[in-house]
């Protein structure tokens, strides 16, 4: 009905948020370069949330679900509808969002452990050791 | 079979992505994670569904299955539409505007 809302939602606000993050970190360089920006991780989930309320928005369309006039949501015209689409968007969209958010923090544990492993593996100062 | 075909479409996108560099600096990774997100989000209605269903989910009626599957491929359609568009506005390969510039000059 109106699940996509909520990743939407949530997408907007990482959007604002990997753009100050970005400020910060242009502020502030980290000293090493090897290791991938918050920012640019943040631009992840961002890629991940829009792309996914935005397809799942045309499905919305293609169902007649989403109308191009005001109230814009087909169920929120009824009041009956009204309570179902929330009780939608509290439930599958909440569960939407909370998923993609795992996900993308897998992603970054994984990312991160890969970086640690390859730092440890590298000799010391790069210097290559004779034996 | 919305989410059968996103999802096949994510995983193609990721072995291109994997495998091919060329690929890599034309920015498929927005198009991988694109689909990606929108199978995650369609998987969590097919278990609410599921829940809801149970045995019919498993056992569409035909024309739904035909519904779903144009719905699928019109979903990839305007995915790589969406891939393509800022693909031609970012142009990471500076071929846009090197073609503008041409016909500029020339």
């Amino acid at each position: 009905m109106a699940c996509f809302i909520v990743p939407t939602t949530e997408a907007i606000v990482t959007t604002i948020a990997a753009k100050c993050v970005k400020k910060h970190e242009a502020a502030a360089p980290s000293a090493d370069a090897a290791v991938i920006p918050f920012s640019e991780k943040l631009g992840w989930l961002n890629k991940l949330l829009w792309g996914g309320s935005a397809l799942l928005a045309f499905e919305h369309v293609w169902h007649g679900e989403v109308t191009p006039f005001f109230p814009f949501l087909t169920a929120a015209a009824d009041a009956a509808d009204r309570a179902e689409m929330l009780h939608e968007m509290a439930t599958s969209g909440v569960a939407m969002a909370l998923l993609v958010t795992a996900v993308w923090g897998c992603m970054c544990a994984v990312v991160s452990r890969i970086q640690k492993r390859k730092k440890t593996a590298l000799p010391m100062n790069g210097e290559v050791q004779h034996t | 079979m919305t989410l059968l075909i996103t999802c096949l479409a994510a995983v193609i996108t990721t072995v291109i992505w994997y495998t091919n560099e060329k690929a890599r600096s034309l920015k498929i990774g927005t198009l991988c994670l694109m689909f990606w997100g929108a199978s995650l989000m369609w998987l969590v209605d097919a278990v609410a569904e599921y829940l809801e269903l149970r045995a019919e989910f498993i056992t569409p009626a035909a024309a739904d299955m035909l519904n779903d599957s144009y719905l699928g491929l019109s979903v990839v359609a305007l995915g790589l539409i969406i891939w393509l568009a800022i693909v031609l506005i970012q142009d990471p390969n500076g071929t846009v505007h090197k073609t503008l510039l041409k016909k500029h000059n020339g």
